[in-house]
């Protein structure tokens, strides 16, 4: 792997971790919010269903996961394991894509109607 | 008189630590002390020094688990309860006792392009670079490096990841990425880019902490991804 390629993979895990520390922020506050006096699932499922907005929100911060943790997961393996080469790079794409496919199944689940 | 205990490590790679009894002197720094042994005690014993001064970084050792340069090091500071440890720099393969072979260290530095690209020749006048200039204040900041390895021998990032550049190298290469007379900018960020570069600092500041000059490696290594990173998305690197 070339050091440009390095590079962009550090930019994309500090583009990516920018997102994630806005959606993170929102997600805790809206749920603080929302559990005030006690919730559903059925009400939870009211609000999200046929939901643009949340299905765009919830939907970029699974992308910005699925881009943001294989990287870092990729320094702890080279660092930690000793792991490097193709059979990581070949791994940390199936971390990406479970979590990408995981994810956005769940966002799919609360607005599909 | 008050005696100092002190256990030196004898051998290379491996080895054992050695008790040794000391004079205890008023003002007296590590340095002395391993010089004390080696001429009154135990010849044999191999370590490193030239300046005495702080100037030259060659006589850095482990104090007490700690990296330190030892001619500036006050025993007084490190001493706990009248006992001090030496041991050789870490992360450095060890030649004998408190000497370690630095190649790998100073290559690195050739590695991080760490010499200047001259652009003008001698006909030349010479360059005029305003002190207060964003560009030589950055370099100032890292230039007074000694070349001790305390940064490196304290570095995790070393100990997990051997083929890292460390701080040293990197901070050397940060002035001259400022330095308006380079010529090699993009090749130098291209070196110091990546797994092996500046992109693998996790900012545990180790460097920064323990650099007896005060230098903060940290922050140069941040300047260098800063600048890879823009180069990266300007399509240069």
């Amino acid at each position: 792997m070339t050091a440009r390629t390095q590079t962009n993979l550090w930019i994309a895990q500090r583009a990516s971790a920018a997102v994630l520390a806005l959606c993170v922020v929102v997600h805790l506050v809206v749920i603080v919010y929302a559990m005030r006096g006690g919730l559903s699932a059925a009400e939870i499922l009211g609000r999200t269903r046929g939901n643009f907005g949340w299905l765009a929100f919830y939907g970029v911060f699974v992308l910005a996961a699925a881009v943001h943790a294989p990287i870092g997961l990729r320094a702890i393996a080279m660092e930690w394991l000793g792991w490097r080469g193709r059979s990581l790079s070949i791994a940390l794409h199936l971390v990406a894509l479970a979590l990408a496919v995981l994810g956005l199944r769940a966002v799919w689940a609360v607005f599909a109607p | 008189m008050t005696t100092l205990q002190v256990d030196v490590w004898r051998g290379a790679q491996s080895g054992r630590y050695q008790r040794f009894e000391v004079p205890r002197e008023a003002n007296q720094t590590v340095l002395d002390v391993v010089t004390y042994i080696q001429r009154r005690l135990d010849a044999t014993l191999a370590y490193r020094f030239a300046c005495r001064v702080g100037m030259c970084g060659s006589c850095a050792m482990t104090v007490n688990g700690v990296a330190r340069w030892t001619c500036r090091t006050h025993v007084s500071k490190v001493a706990h309860g009248g006992r001090v440890e030496i041991g050789p720099l870490a992360n450095l393969p060890v030649i004998k006792d408190l000497a370690t072979d630095m190649r790998e260290f100073f290559d690195k530095w050739a590695r991080a392009k760490g010499s200047l690209a001259p652009t003008a020749t001698r006909r030349d006048d010479f360059a005029r670079v305003p002190p207060d200039s964003p560009a030589r204040a950055a370099a100032t900041a890292g230039i007074e490096c000694i070349g001790c390895g305390v940064c490196y021998a304290s570095c995790d990032v070393v100990a997990w990841n051997p083929d890292y550049l460390g701080p040293a190298a990197l901070n050397r290469a940060w002035t001259l990425a400022n330095d308006v007379r380079d010529g090699a900018r993009v090749e130098r960020l291209r070196a110091v880019a990546g797994d092996a570069g500046c992109h693998a600092c996790h900012t545990h500041m180790s460097c920064t902490e323990r650099c007896p000059k005060a230098i903060a490696p940290t922050a140069s290594i941040a300047g260098l991804k800063r600048a890879t990173a823009l180069a990266a998305l300007k399509g240069e690197l």
